[in-house]
């Protein structure tokens, strides 16, 4: 059943191989087009660079700022602990025994960067999300194996259902999809 | 099965390819994901996990004879307060630390042959921790007050002694277990998309589905995906060296003579790679014959990992002679006599086996014949796990036995339960192993697509 041209949530292009997405996608780039996306069963690092993914994003500042909290809360804990709220003699060593604290702060940085590097992938990757529109195509399936896709999206100023859909025919791709919203 | 690329009589070559010929994105796909999906229950796997599940019941009867009775099932006493429990928890830890450094240092300084091996060597590194987190913890009498180790606002208005390397301990661990639990699964996800999309059954898909939390392979995704795993690898791999800079501090901040030595640290960093990668090859051969893995995990690989051996064995054997080395130039008599002690004390016999195992056994590797022959190097490999075993047995026992005054020696001999204790663990290590293997795609199906030579993009392609 077809979708009627108000409700797509965009077109897909299949196709075989790497190369052809990359060539694809640079030439809907040229072309105009910005609400995109591909999508491969691998990283491909070409592709990003076609879509305009220029930089490494926001994700490393997010892990910065998760070392500088999980170091700073990490020393904070044991000075807190150490000489404000229960000072406590041992051996006769300084309250703040900062060489002491020093692997636990480490351990610290580490564990809340990493838990910024995971959670703010996910959260800027919008996952989990089990319900996406690009699902609807049943051959979508295979873009987790063999297959390589570039849906231009109805949002796109530029998106035009027949003159996208005879755009991405001229790349020559193994199909072109409805994808329905 | 067995597939070696090169010629007969050729020499090796710098690279051999670390994938066979002729695969193509869909039938790596398959072979692996069939492994999962398809192959069913089979009953070698039965017998395996069988074996292994008795194994953790033994682990249950002796931890349950414990709570119950109390450490004094154990031969630990005073003056040896650490037996089995200390030993197993600093072997089991280091074991894990090679996932750690396949799946981070290796992917630091592009490796690519390390992608066939990192996703079950990372698992080893979560199961190896599992196990060795639970030692301490039964280790302290009382188990059930094992939270008093964390700091949180009790009643009784004390915090744990931040000084102390027993807390840093606490913190290491956990850490490096939450850590590695998360690349783990991070690297877990694009296959789990893949098990989703490729399972007929419906359980199995809404499991996957769930666990793949909607990965749809979206190069906006990839790209935040790729920068996360290279910042993963940077964190874990300070992390990694920590973790085992921490527990030979359990040793060294005590002044015991053998424990009191600043050569600790790198030289158990080494000992961990060491013992890791002798169990990463203990596991990847049986499983490379098993599941006919043979062109994913190649010669290549297994001559790489024993050339890691060969090469931290050397960095351990330094450790022993710097040991040695210290204890005569200190001029401290309490540091000769427990050398001598160890050389010709009560537990003699055990140090010149680890030196059988882990200076003497490896050298063996210098010939590239062994280093080509799968069964020498399983029984290499063996024989180094059972030497690093010991050494930590030699570290903890012989030197806590025999301290500064006569009258307070005393000999340590590990009773049943130190032993049952031991294999149970080693037990609940292959169970969670098997089901690993059963469940899971043991190598990374996405990170195998990208050294496939159809993933280059053709750049001067023209369309």
């Amino acid at each position: 059943m077809p979708a009627t041209e108000g409700r797509v949530y965009g077109l897909m292009a299949e196709f075989s191989d790497p190369t052809s997405l990359v060539a694809a996608a640079r030439k809907a780039h040229v072309e105009g087009y910005r609400r995109m996306d591909g999508y491969s069963p691998f990283p491909i690092e070409e592709l990003g660079e076609a879509l305009g993914y220029h930089t490494r994003g926001r994700l490393p500042k997010l892990v910065l700022a998760g070392g500088i909290a999980g170091c700073v809360s990490g020393f904070a804990l044991q000075y807190w602990c150490s000489v404000i709220d229960y000072p406590l003699n041992i051996g006769g060593k300084p309250l703040n025994s900062w060489p002491s604290f020093v692997p636990i702060t480490f351990e610290m940085t580490i564990l809340f960067a990493s838990l910024a590097a995971v959670l703010g992938m996910l959260g800027l990757n919008g996952l989990p999300r089990p319900y996406h529109p690009v699902f609807n195509v049943p051959e979508f399936r295979l873009a987790s194996r063999d297959h390589f896709f570039l849906c231009i999206e109805a949002k796109d100023p530029k998106f035009d259902f027949r003159a996208t859909r005879k755009f991405l025919e001229g790349l020559s791709p193994g199909h072109v999809y409805e994808v329905a919203s | 099965m067995e597939h070696d690329p090169r010629p007969p009589g050729a020499e090796e070559p710098f690279q051999s390819p670390i994938v066979a010929p002729g695969y193509t994105f869909a039938t790596l796909s398959d072979k692996i994901g069939s492994i999962v999906l398809a192959r069913g229950t089979r009953y070698g796997w039965l017998v395996g996990f069988g074996i292994s599940f008795s194994l953790l019941m033994l682990l249950l009867v002796a931890v349950s004879t414990l709570f119950l009775k109390g450490v004094g099932i154990w031969g630990v006493n005073i003056p040896v307060g650490w037996g089995f429990d200390i030993i197993n928890f600093v072997w089991w830890i280091g074991i894990g630390h090679a996932g750690t450094l396949i799946s981070a240092i290796l992917l630091l300084l592009r490796q690519s042959w390390r992608q066939s091996i990192n996703r079950f060597a990372e698992a080893m590194t979560l199961f190896a921790v599992a196990c060795a987190g639970m030692f301490p913890l039964l280790h302290m009498g009382r188990p059930w007050f094992f939270y008093w180790m964390t700091p949180y606002p009790s009643t009784m208005g004390v915090w744990p002694n931040f000084r102390s390397p027993l807390v840093w301990d606490v913190f290491a661990v956990s850490t490096y277990a939450t850590v590695s639990a998360l690349f783990w699964f991070v690297g877990l996800l694009p296959d789990l998309a893949t098990l989703r999309d490729r399972a007929r059954n419906r359980p199995a898909r809404i499991i996957y589905g769930m666990l793949a939390m909607g990965w749809r392979g979206s190069a906006a995704h990839w790209h935040r995906y790729e920068v996360a795993s290279l910042l993963l690898a940077g964190l874990a791999t300070p992390l990694v060296v920590s973790v085992h800079t921490v527990v030979s501090f359990d040793f060294t901040i005590g002044i015991i003579p053998g424990w009191h030595a600043t050569i600790f640290p790198p030289y158990f960093v080494a000992g961990a790679i060491y013992a890791g990668f002798a169990m990463v090859l203990l596991i990847a051969i049986p499983l490379r014959a098993v599941y006919g893995l043979g062109d994913f995990i190649t010669l290549q690989h297994l001559r790489n990992m024993a050339k890691v051996l060969l090469a931290t064995s050397m960095i351990v054997c330094y450790g022993y002679a710097m040991e040695a080395f210290f204890a005569w130039y200190s001029g401290n008599p309490y540091e000769q006599y427990m050398i001598l002690n160890r050389m010709l004390g009560p537990y003699a016999w055990i140090y010149w086996m680890l030196l059988f195992c882990n200076l003497a056994t490896p050298q063996l590797l210098w010939f590239g014949r062994v280093r080509d022959s799968i069964p020498a190097l399983f029984a290499i490999s063996l024989v180094v796990s059972l030497g690093m075993w010991l050494e930590r047995f030699v570290i903890v026992v012989t030197s806590l036995s025999r301290d500064f005054l006569p009258s307070s020696w005393g000999m340590y001999y590990p009773t049943r339960w130190d032993f049952a204790t031991f294999f149970g663990s080693i037990g609940l290590f292959l169970t969670l192993l098997f089901l690993f293997i059963r469940f899971l795609p043991m190598i990374s199906i996405f990170e195998m697509r990208t050294i496939l030579p159809q993933a280059e993009v053709d750049d001067h392609a023209g369309h």
